[in-house]
Order: C-alpha cells, then sequence, then structure tokens
C-alpha cells in the first residue's frame, strides 16, 4: 500500500526524522495562505499523486511569493500530472503540498527496503541523489552503498557511520546522518514497510540531514497492526474495481483486453492470462478468487468483471483444491440471477467436486461454453469473440 | 524414495482446531498421512477426531513428532514457525498465508543455525505421493512416479501434477514453496535434493515473476543438475508495479520479468515452456 509524500512526512515527524515543514491544501486559497502560515521567501508547491517522477512531469513548481503558490496550486489542482512512472492519461491532483524552502549544498539518496536475496533489510544510499535510482544502479552499481541489517540487533551504530562516510559526509554532517538512519530504520520496522525511499536526502548549508522527498510502501501483510496506516488509505488514487473486489476479499486488477478472468490461485491466474495472450486474446484482468471464496464472492467477482466495459468475454478456469468445483457452479448460478450475462461464458472446472460442479450447471440451464483444460477454455473465450486463436 | 517426506513420517499440526487446521488434518489422514496429533496452546488435553491435542511443540516433539504442519493465522504464525524449529523438528511445512514479511525475516535469522527445515510460507506444502501428504493439495490428483515438482504457485502446481498424470507418469515428490518475498526452501534446495534422489528421474520447475530466486536456480541448473528439467514461468503478461496475488509477485524497477527468468531457464538448458498447459507435453517430447 502507498501513500502521499505528505502523509509520509507525517510518519517522519513522528520518528523524529527530519523534513522541511510543510502544508497540505487542496485549493489556491488554502496554498496561499499556507506559505503565509510557514514564513519565508521561498516555497515549493508539490503535488500529492501516488507516482513517482513528479519534477519530470512538472508536479513541482518553486515559488518566491504568495501569488505565485497561488497560480501554482492553481495549475496543479485538477490536472492530470503524466509522469515517467504514470500511464500516458496521467493522474489527477487532488491536493498539493505546500513546503518552506531550504539551502541545500549536497543532494544524497537513501533507501531502505527488503533484499529477498538476503532475506534482510538492506540500507541502500548513494552521492547520486534526485536522479532516478535504478539508472545509478545500472550504471555506476559501484556508486551504491549496501549495509544489510540484523533484524534481532537492529542497525548499529557502526553501520551508520560506515554509510554516512562513505557518503563522503563531514563533521557535524555524520552525527546527523547516523541519528536520521536510525530512526528511519527505527520506522521501517515498527511500521512494516516494504520500502522506504528518500530522494533526494539533502545535507543543508548548516550541516543538517533533511527528507526532502518521502515515499513509503507498506507491506500489505502487516496492515493488521497498523489501523493508523489504513486510515491513510487514499482509494482515490486506486482503481475503483480493485477496491471494490477487495472489499469482498478478491485479488483484482484491471488490466486492458477484451476477455474477463476468473481463476483460483495467483499463478493458476497469472498462467491463465499469459495462455490468453499467447493464443493471440488480450486479458481484460488478473482475479484470484483464492481458497476459501464462497458463492456470494464468486457472484460479487463476475459482476466486477462485467463492470468493465471492455469485457467481451470471461474465461472461469478454476482447478479446485481448497476451492471447491461446486462452489464456484453455485457462484455463477447466482451472479446469472442477478445480472445479465451479456457476454460468452467460457468454463473449465478440474479438480476438487468437479462432477458436481458440471452437474449442476448443465441442469442450471444457462448458456456457457465448457472447456477441457486451460488451453481450450482460452482458445474458445477468444473465438467466442470472434478472434483466430 | 521421495525427498523430506515419507511414510514414515510422524505429523503434528499446529492450529489444529482452527476452521483450515481441522478440515486439512481430516484430508491429511484419509490420504493416510500419520497425523499423530495437533497443537493449539490452552487446549492441552482435549481430543479432536481422535488424536491428542497438546499446549507446546515440545509436547509434541516428545512424542514423537518429526514434520509439522502450520495452520496458525498470520498474526501468530511466525511464532509458531519458531516454536517448532525450537522443539527439534526435522521439516515444518507452513500453509499460512498473510505473514508480515519481517516477521519472516526474524524467523529465518532465528532457524538460521537450526538444523531444521522449513516448507513456505503461503504454500500449498509438500506431497510424496501414495506415502504422505503434508498440506492442502488435492491429494486424488497425484500418483507415484519419478517426476519431481517445484513450484512457487499452489493451483498452478495441481494443473502440472495433472498433466504428468495424464500423460502415464507420476510424481516423486510435489513441494510447493509458496509465493512470499521471505520463504525457507528455495527452488536450489529442492533442485539439490531432487538431483540427489534416487527415484527422482526428471524435474518441473515452475516460477513466477518477482525476486530473482529463478535465475540463481538457473545457474544451479547448469552447473549442477544432470536430469532433464521443464520450466515455466508465470506472469508474462503482468504489468510492472502490479503486485499480482502472491505478496512476491510483483515486478519493480525493471527487474524480475518472465523475460529475464525464461531466458536464464534457457541459457541453462532447461526446456521451457511457453504454454502452461503443455508442461506435461514438454516433458514427454524430451524423455
Amino acid at each position: 500500500m502507498n501513500i502521499h509524500e505528505y502523509q509520509a512526512k507525517g510518519l517522519f515527524a513522528q520518528y523524529d526524522v527530519k523534513t522541511l515543514r510543510g502544508i497540505v491544501a487542496s485549493n489556491s486559497t488554502e496554498a496561499a495562505e499556507a506559505c503565509k502560515e510557514l514564513g519565508g521567501k521561498i516555497w515549493v508547491v508539490k503535488a500529492q499523486v501516488h507516482a513517482g517522477g513528479r519534477g519530470k512531469g512538472g508536479g513541482i513548481i518553486l515559488c518566491r511569493s504568495p501569488d505565485e503558490v497561488y497560480e501554482a496550486a492553481g495549475k496543479l489542482i485538477g490536472s492530470r500530472l503524466i509522469t515517467p512512472q504514470t500511464t500516458a492519461e496521467g493522474v489527477e491532483v487532488r491536493k498539493i503540498y505546500v513546503e518552506e524552502g531550504c539551502n541545500i549544498s549536497r543532494e544524497l539518496y537513501l533507501g531502505i527496503v527488503l533484499d529477498r536475496e538476503r532475506d534482510l533489510p538492506v540500507i541502500m544510499a548513494s552521492t547520486e541523489g534526485g536522479v532516478e535510482i535504478e539508472e545509478v544502479a545500472n550504471k555506476n552499481p559501484e556508486k551504491i552503498l549496501k549495509v544489510h541489517i540484523d533484524p534481532i540487533t537492529g542497525l548499529g551504530d557502526w553501520q551508520a557511520r560506515k554509510i554516512a562516510f562513505g557518503l563522503g559526509l563531514k563533521g557535524n554532517q555524520i552525527k546527523h546522518c547516523a541519528k536520521f538512519m536510525k530512526s528511519l530504520y527505527h520506522l521501517f520496522v515498527n511500521l512494516d514497510c516494504s520500502i522506504v525511499e528518500i530522494n533526494p536526502l539533502v545535507v543543508s548549508s548548516d550541516d543538517e540531514i533533511i527528507a526532502l522527498d518521502a515515499k513509503i510502501n507498506f507491506d500489505s501483510s502487516g496492515l493488521f497492526r497498523h489501523n493508523e496506516i489504513e486510515e491513510l488509505r487514499d482509494v482515490s488514487e486506486e482503481e475503483p474495481l480493485e477496491t471494490r473486489a477487495n472489499k469482498v476479499g478478491l485479488n483484482y486488477i484491471k488490466l486492458n483486453g477484451e476477455i474477463g478472468c476468473m481463476v483460483n490461485g495467483a499463478g493458476l491466474a497469472m498462467a491463465t492470462m499469459d495462455i490468453i495472450k499467447l493464443h493471440g486474446g488480450e486479458p481484460a484482468n488478473f482475479l484470484d478468487v483464492g481458497g476459501g471464496a464462497d458463492s456470494k464472492q464468486v457472484a460479487e467477482g463476475f459482476k466486477v468483471i462485467l463492470s468493465d466495459p471492455e469485457v467481451k468475454a470471461i474465461f472461469v478456469n478454476i482447478f479446485g483444491g481448497i476451492m471447491r468445483c461446486d462452489f464456484i457452479a453455485e457462484g455463477i448460478i447466482t451472479a446469472a440471477k442477478e445480472i445479465n450475462m451479456a457476454v460468452p461464458l467460457i468454463v473449465r472446472l478440474a479438480g476438487t467436486n468437479v462432477e458436481l460442479g458440471k452437474q449442476m450447471l448443465s441442469e442450471s440451464g444457462l448458456n456457457l461454453i465448457s472447456a477441457d483444460n486451460m488451453n481450450d477454455g482460452a482458445i474458445k473465450a477468444i473465438n467466442s469473440i470472434g478472434g483466430k486463436a | 524414495m521421495s525427498i523430506w517426506l515419507d511414510s514414515n513420517s510422524k505429523i503434528v499440526v499446529q492450529g489444529i482446531t482452527g476452521k483450515n487446521g481441522q478440515f486439512h488434518t481430516e484430508q491429511m489422514l484419509d490420504y493416510g498421512t500419520k497425523v499423530i496429533g495437533g497443537v493449539t496452546p490452552g487446549k492441552g488435553g482435549q481430543e479432536t477426531q481422535g488424536l491428542p491435542i497438546w499446549n507446546t511443540m515440545s509436547e509434541a516433539s516428545d512424542a514423537g513428532a518429526n514434520v509439522s504442519c502450520i495452520f496458525v493465522p498470520p498474526p501468530f504464525a511466525a511464532d509458531a514457525i519458531m516454536e517448532a524449529a525450537d522443539s527439534g523438528i526435522e521439516l515444518i511445512v507452513a500453509i499460512t498465508e498473510g505473514i508480515p514479511a519481517l516477521d519472516m525475516v526474524k524467523v529465518k535469522k532465528y532457524i538460521e543455525n537450526i538444523d531444521t527445515r522449513l516448507i513456505g510460507p503461503n504454500c500449498p506444502g509438500i506431497i510424496t505421493p501414495g506415502k504422505s501428504k503434508v498440506g492442502i493439495m488435492p491429494g486424488h490428483i497425484h500418483r507415484r512416479g519419478d517426476v519431481g515438482i517445484i513450484s512457487r504457485s499452489g493451483t498452478l502446481t495441481y494443473e502440472a501434477v495433472n498433466q504428468v498424470t495424464e500423460i502415464g507418469l507420476g510424481q516423486s515428490t510435489c513441494v510447493g514453496i509458496g509465493g512470499d518475498p521471505v520463504n525457507g526452501t528455495n527452488f536450489i534446495d529442492c533442485l539439490e535434493a531432487f538431483e540427489k534422489d534416487n527415484n527422482t528421474k526428471s524435474i518441473i520447475m515452475i516460477g513466477e515473476i518477482g525476486g530473482n530466486a529463478e535465475e540463481t536456480a538457473s545457474e544451479y541448473v547448469k552447473e549442477f543438475v544432470s536430469k532433464p528439467v521443464v520450466g515455466f514461468i508465470a506472469g508474462r503478461t503482468a504489468p510492472p508495479g502490479k503486485r499480482m496475488g502472491h505478496a512476491g509477485a510483483i515486478i519493480s524497477g525493471g527487474k524480475g520479468t518472465a523475460k529475464a527468468k525464461m531466458n536464464a531457464m534457457e541459457r541453462a538448458g532447461i526446456h521451457v515452456s511457453e504454454n502452461p498447459s503443455e508442461l506435461g507435453k514438454r516433458l514427454e517430447e524430451i524423455l
């Protein structure tokens, strides 16, 4: 789960991770008032969207007067911001963050992520702040310092110092940087983060270490113990159909094709999308109904798939393990009663209670195309909408 | 022969009184698995399905259990794994989905110096057909044979198992290593064990997008595995930055793509199938 920069900075403040003062605003008047409250002579107006590369997309504007702040906020709010990380349509800006200015002497990069190769959190730091870290990793991997952290002992002072010296910091900067990193690691662990990234991390002219940007991504498996984080969720940044499916415990991701998919298990769901593509079709979604879904959830899944106007056919691919084929059949029948299944429905059932499931479907009188295996199902789905598989 | 699990394995179910624990204990017993009891703290001394319940894993271990199957809910699952490891259990199979990644980081560190094997979490478990099943896979699709199967996904494993059974072959052991970013047993551990196992003649390896476990496993195959390997990677059509169900299945920063993984497999001499419904066929062709 992602949150906005202003929310991340709120959490930083709670953990004593140094940031600049700022105020969030949802219109120009609020923005102009915010800069008066903050004081100073220079402000930065930043679009609050869940996408990186905002600077390149024109989402970060430097202002030298409250009038400029007013104007910048007006320009951003309500506009669609297109960055290297968004789609071509961009994302709508609903809020902006007005932040005080700062005298920057150096720009650095700092991130904490879970290193899947070592199964340990790793701090990554680089002197190449402000640029895409992937680019640095590809071109100059030696410019990224890495320190792995033992989860039992936590981040040691010596490790924090090692990074600080490695970044070429001097004098008081060392002490400030070490403290900054220890606070940040504390936040990473306490809040079950999967990524905390600060790009750029700046050294100010008075030797302070300050997070100029803040990106946090949370491990969704850890959210059950952080209600305060769940409250930060901005559903307007999420695909409405995905939010709706998630509410009933279904894992749905919207894609851009025409063939809706309903599958049990994440791996099989991906493989089903792949096989549709392999035969020349385009999947409309990823949908994993999981192992414990009941017929109501299955019916809701159908409604979600059919809410996507691009869907021209639905391919149900179930290999029953824990999920029983009769539950799926019941869900299909329930859904068909409640909504108009105006598109071809291709059903492949295998595994637990397959005979019962097939029998229920054939007795229901529903108009569906049954498939012998997933290959057959994918081909029939593509052919049903006039494609050639 | 088989790997890690056979008819002598004695299983304790952690979380045996929960809904999933109960259902799958019954399924395992039906399959012929030697489940000797369960652990639910506070319910020690009671019985379920004719089996004793203990309060602690030490009691289960004292009673002879050497394999544990965990259905404990996510908030308590990491603790359950460490309890099992501490009690001297040889094989821990964690079925639980949704354990926080940082909990698993601690678990991995804790079991590092203990002589135990962890499979999962978030996995279907392990089965040696005809002998023992520890997990949630449908037993009836399996058949005794000499194909070893390793996979990060549950239902996709069933698909592979079914295809192997349909071409008239069977499985030596099938291991679901799980879809989480931090897990116990990895592809290489399984490949090493299958290579050594006399009854395994070929291997099917099913990976998915995210991380680089498939890439390192491919390098291992090139160097150390003499048996034929058929491979598949799920998620060729997955867009970057979107988590495809499994916590570990995400393409981030241009890494972990299906294409890179398939290329790595091919370079290692693994017979990659582009079509997930042709794993059996591909295996038949090369044997």
